[in-house]
């Protein structure tokens, strides 16, 4: 097989994965929730979650009817072969995981308000790109539902305020969105670099499973800070009221400008849908989040 | 909390039993209405104009669903509800109007419907955001397409459904809104959050 019609393949593949079936990581989460909630209400729509969930794979369809703007994340070794159809690849395989999965048209232009039909337009789906060491491709689907997008936030704190500044900016963007995004969520933070680079970092920061703990001990009690905050304000599932406003939170950081003190807060829906595989230089494949299929 | 299943038609003296956090499923007819049909069946009233259906007793669903025709049937792929508060400026005058006893959506919706719900008797089931095969599952016919020409999201869907929920009852018709009561303890609560983050 042409290593094109591999990427292809794959990327379709994650797609569909991706769409139906939530990684391990998040089902877990959404099932201790329903089992920790207090809340009647809440309880009652993480039941309607977990219901939906095994219905979606056992049905084959898609757990929610937004299906998501599709951005990839790739990272490509410097040694692979035929990085150069790389997006074309996956802008075919995005068609056909319209046509076929299938997923909702979810590509507007925003001036004429025309809908391409099947997903890909200007920079759709987009390619975050990545280089490092060696000769395999590693590509990930993120299908990043609307309604959660929506109550993204960027907030440029002052320096001096610092690391405070930057809890009650998160804390101020959870108390907003309420009941939006659909609660629970998974709640990405992205400090440093600039704004694009905060925002960035916020958004990767979805990637990372709920249960792979931070690597950096600062990092990770900034986070358990957060998600402690988050569930302590009471909005819940569905924002009906309840202990679990969040699943998880993710901090990514970058150096930062001495004056700027750029801070990103991305949402990720209940439903965090998200699939990653290797593609290695003899074509071998590996689904790291769901399994073959 | 109580667990209600209505058929409809609903009347008015069975919604009243309800109360905010009570769990309703309901079985019969259902319609859906997005902005464009709540605007349209409006101007019918003033027009004097009858509707394609009766909406006295039913549940209106703010939904665009994803239908597909298979041999001549219609099949509904996914049924989640859309964001409810861009009908707010239509729901009071539709209540009062048609008479409609369940309103399905979801994030809630404000002052103005709670008090129509209050005054004709009707409330507010909010279903789980995202959960579009649980909500397919539940609708077991389509029966009916009418204002096809305002498109498949946003035209009128006459479905008949079994034991459609669970509606967390959000709204009641006595004046309480869940949603307005848990922002206002969340407000509450924010200084709280701030301590405990030393903020």
């Amino acid at each position: 097989m042409e290593i094109q019609d591999t990427i292809e393949d794959v990327a379709f593949n994650l797609l569909k994965q991706a769409v139906i079936r939530l990684p391990s990581d998040v089902k877990e989460a959404l099932q201790r929730a329903y089992e920790e909630e207090t809340s009647e209400a809440g309880k009652v729509n993480l039941k309607a979650i977990l219901t939906n969930i095994e219905f979606a794979e056992k049905l084959n369809t898609p757990i929610c009817q937004d299906t998501g703007t599709i951005i990839f994340y790739v990272k490509a070794g410097a040694q692979a072969r035929g990085l150069e159809k790389v997006e074309a690849a996956l802008r075919r395989a995005t068609k056909r995981a319209t046509e076929e999965v299938p997923l909702r048209p979810n590509a507007v232009d925003p001036l004429t308000r025309k809908n391409s039909g099947d997903n890909t337009g200007r920079f759709i789906p987009f390619v975050h790109w990545e280089i490092t060491d060696g000769d395999s491709i590693e590509i990930t689907a993120l299908p990043k539902g609307g309604g959660s997008e929506n109550v993204s936030a960027l907030g440029m704190i002052t320096p001096g305020e610092g690391i405070k500044g930057l809890k009650k900016f998160v804390i101020d963007a959870v108390i907003k969105a309420g009941a939006k995004p659909c609660p629970p969520n998974t709640l990405g933070v992205g400090v440093g670099g600039g704004a694009d680079i905060a925002m960035k970092l916020a958004k990767k920061a979805l990637l990372r499973p709920l249960n792979q703990p931070n690597l950096n001990p600062d990092l990770r009690k900034l986070e358990k800070e957060l998600y402690e905050a988050a569930n302590s304000t009471g909005i819940g599932p569905m924002g009906l009221g309840g202990k679990f406003t969040v699943l998880g939170v993710n901090v990514e950081y970058a150096h930062r400008h001495p004056a700027s003190y750029p801070v990103g807060v991305a949402y990720q829906c209940w439903a965090a849908r998200r699939a990653t595989a290797r593609i290695n230089a003899d074509g071998a494949v590996e689904y790291s989040t769901h399994k073959a299929r | 909390m109580t667990v209600f299943k209505l058929k409809t038609p609903i009347s008015e003296e069975e919604i009243r039993e309800l109360k905010v956090n009570d769990v309703l499923y309901v079985t019969g007819t259902m319609v859906t209405a997005r902005d464009a049909a709540h605007k349209r069946a409006l101007e019918y009233f003033e027009e004097g104009k009858t509707l394609p259906i009766k909406l006295e007793g039913l549940a209106v669903f703010h939904c665009g669903p994803i239908v597909k025709k298979e041999d001549d049937k219609w099949i509904v792929v996914a049924a989640g509800p859309t964001t409810s508060t861009r009908m707010g400026q239509f729901e009071d005058e539709f209540i009062k109007n048609f008479k409609v006893r369940v309103i399905i959506g979801k994030g809630g919706m404000g002052k103005r419907t709670t008090d129509a719900m209050k005054e004709h008797g009707a409330v507010y089931g909010a279903f789980t955001g995202g959960a579009a095969v649980l909500a397919a599952k539940a609708i077991k016919h389509v029966r009916a397409l009418e204002w096809s020409d305002l498109g498949m999201p946003e035209a009128l869907w006459i479905f008949e459904v079994e034991e459609f929920g669970p509606l967390t009852v959000a709204i009641d018709s006595h004046g309480n809104n869940l949603f307005e009561e848990v922002k206002k303890k969340v407000e509450e609560k924010r200084t709280t959050v701030y301590k405990k983050l030393g903020v």
